[in-house]
């Protein structure tokens, strides 16, 4: 008889389960723009997928007797100087910057994680030179950065290869500093020291122990990191150092739509509203998951 | 040392070496802890006894260190020892049960994946699926009830008195020889806590289990201790058994302790406090470091250290009242 009461107790004790099915219901009510922005972002990968079943033409294709056409059925946002589709274009378009959207930022996480651990955790010298190169980092322009690196290694590499290297390097450092100030706290937290206590080295309490509690500030920092470089890619394109034609990229095709702006301003338009979209598609998203997993704002 | 003592605490100095000067939280405390006992260490808030235990598991850290003194665990000198060495232990022939429970398990991992690490990182078994099993059956000595459910849960899941059960088996998981708890009841209610004290006291009877433990509340110290220190300012004032102490109580500080526990039917009208509050570690004078609050302090009080004396069999006092007394 005590043994079933005692269980019934226990049962009453263990609290309700705050799960992913109820976050992501918060999600939903709190901020539809989030949800609708995943939506988008889901949307546009399946495109840049699925590009050679959308479109009879490929992504360089030139039809010289149809150049600079206007929107029609046969070529939905016209065609370009060299009669090239531009909606073709802005399929493949989404390839590189989904690409470039999402590995860069990668690199740079893995980068930042391993460092700010390591910064945060042994402190002392190791902190203090991890952290002065961040600074260093931090305080150089960072578009101007990945346009040195970009001009030295282009001559050795892809362009693509390039703009992730220069865009990861550049990205690191602002991971690094939220991994150390979040490993600095966790550091202390009695769950460390029990952990400590029975026996735990030190590499296993880093990854097993510290580094999950930070997952989901580095989500957030993920998603908002992606359309930072879109946007980078979309620059260095548009000032013709990034893809290099006749690959389709959208900061490319702005570029070479520039001077029919006023004459043909769909050209310039529709890259730039392609743009417009993914990268506030992930901003709200990144805005929406800081909401949700960041335990200071959800009491609300 | 002899072959009964788990633990032989000897001249002990631990330090924060803080930018104000330094802070000699613990101050030259010997401890003895028999095989199979269980040893009490009270005292208020601050007084060190928190800092005595980390010393033992190295738990100290930055700006935080032992000076000197000895602790012997079995035959092995825990000062001095390399981290990776004492880390061997921990866990292993001595662990400690922390005063938060709902701090101190990961909120991110399993309860069963971190009672389970202790076991894997001992090498106490190959594979998972077998110290899977380990950990269910201390999940059942322990306590928790439906263990193969309990095993996946996350610690908010939880309530105070099961996470304190799954530290206890975290902690018990590895058959220490040693289980040094700080505070693990304080966190509690008291029904809870009276379940938490009968399952640590069963421990100790079936295997020889030592423990240390720590807490300021006299009523579970004379419920399960045998041996009782009391510590003050980083040291041990008084020492001795749980019947010497509380039947005997030779130090002022003791008898003031004692004295504000409140009596239920006592007459009383208000409860009784030690005047005064810990003097500041930063600044400690010459003399007893009680001797402020003390209703019979002397001149030379404040002067000199008393040092340890016996004042019966097996119950030391660090006082000078018992000179003249005696």
């Amino acid at each position: 008889m005590m043994a079933t009461e005692a269980n019934v107790n226990i049962n009453a004790e263990i609290g309700e389960k705050d799960g992913v099915k109820a976050k992501l219901r918060r999600l939903c009510r709190q901020n539809p723009l989030a949800v609708i922005s995943a939506f988008v972002i889901v949307a546009v990968i399946i495109l840049a997928a699925c590009a050679p079943f959308l479109t009879p033409y490929r992504e360089a294709q030139q039809d010289l007797l149809a150049r600079l056409q206007k929107p029609s059925s046969a070529h939905i946002f016209g065609t370009d100087e060299l009669g090239r589709d531009v909606f073709t274009r802005i399929l493949y378009g989404a390839r590189v910057s989904l690409v470039i959207g999402i590995i860069p930022p990668a690199i740079s996480l893995v980068i930042g994680i391993v460092l700010g651990l390591a910064a945060g955790f042994f402190g002392g010298k190791v902190d203090y030179v991890i952290m002065r190169l961040a600074d260093i980092m931090l305080s150089f322009p960072s578009l101007l950065l990945t346009m040195v690196l970009m001009y030295t290694m282009g001559r050795y590499a892809n362009s693509i290869v390039c703009i992730f290297a220069a865009l990861a390097l550049a990205g690191w450092a602002s991971v690094a500093r939220v991994v150390r100030s979040q490993t600095l706290s966790l550091k202390e937290a009695d769950y460390v020291e029990a952990a400590r206590s029975i026996g735990v080295g030190k590499w296993k309490i880093m990854f097993r122990h510290i580094l999950p509690n930070c997952i989901p500030s580095l989500i957030v920092l993920y998603t908002l990191n992606v359309p930072s470089c879109i946007l980078s890619e979309s620059t260095l394109s548009f000032l013709g150092i990034g893809v290099q034609p006749p690959a389709a990229s959208w900061g490319l095709m702005v570029n070479q739509s520039k001077q029919f702006l006023f004459s043909m301003p769909w050209l310039a338009l529709a890259p730039s509203v392609a743009i417009m979209i993914i990268v506030l598609a992930f901003n709200f998203l990144g805005d929406g998951l800081r909401d949700v997993l960041d335990p200071y704002l959800q009491t609300r | 040392m002899s072959k009964e003592n788990v633990l032989e605490i000897r001249d002990l100095h631990s330090s924060f070496f803080t930018d104000s000067g330094v802070v000699r939280a613990v101050n030259g405390v010997d401890l003895v802890i028999p095989q199979g006992k269980i040893i009490g260490l009270v005292g208020e808030s601050g007084c060190g006894k928190s800092m005595t235990a980390k010393s033992v598991m190295g738990l100290l850290r930055y700006p935080g260190r032992i000076e000197s003194g000895s602790i012997r665990f079995m035959d092995k000198e825990l000062v001095g020892l390399p981290d990776k060495e004492l880390r061997k232990l921990c866990g292993n022939e001595m662990s400690m049960i922390f005063q938060e429970p709902m701090t101190s398990l990961n909120p991110v991992l399993r309860v069963g994946r971190q009672v389970e690490e202790a076991i894997l990182v001992h090498g106490k078994a190959e594979k998972r699926a077998e110290a899977k099993k380990l950990v269910l059956d201390m999940f059942e000595h322990v306590g928790i009830p439906e263990g193969e459910k309990r095993y996946s849960c996350y610690p908010h899941e939880l309530s105070g008195g099961l996470r304190q059960r799954v530290m206890i088996a975290m902690a018990m998981v590895c058959r220490p020889r040693l289980l040094i708890a700080d505070e693990p009841t304080t966190a509690l209610d008291v029904t809870i806590e009276a379940q938490i004290l009968q399952l640590m006291q069963k421990e100790c009877r079936e295997s020889g289990m030592s423990i240390l433990l720590i807490t300021h509340n006299l009523g579970v110290v004379a419920e399960i201790c045998d041996f009782v220190y009391v510590m003050y300012a980083g040291r041990i004032v008084e020492s001795g058994s749980v019947c010497e102490i509380f039947d005997h109580p030779a130090h002022p500080y003791t008898r003031g302790l004692l004295h504000s526990m409140p009596v239920i039917g006592g007459d009383q009208e208000y409860l009784y406090a030690i005047p005064g509050a810990v003097p500041n570690l930063l600044r400690l004078g010459a003399g007893c470091a009680f001797c402020g609050r003390c209703e019979k302090a002397q001149d030379r009080c404040r002067e000199e250290m008393p040092e340890l004396k016996a004042v019966g069999e097996d119950h030391f006092s660090r006082c000078f009242l018992h000179e003249t007394e005696g």
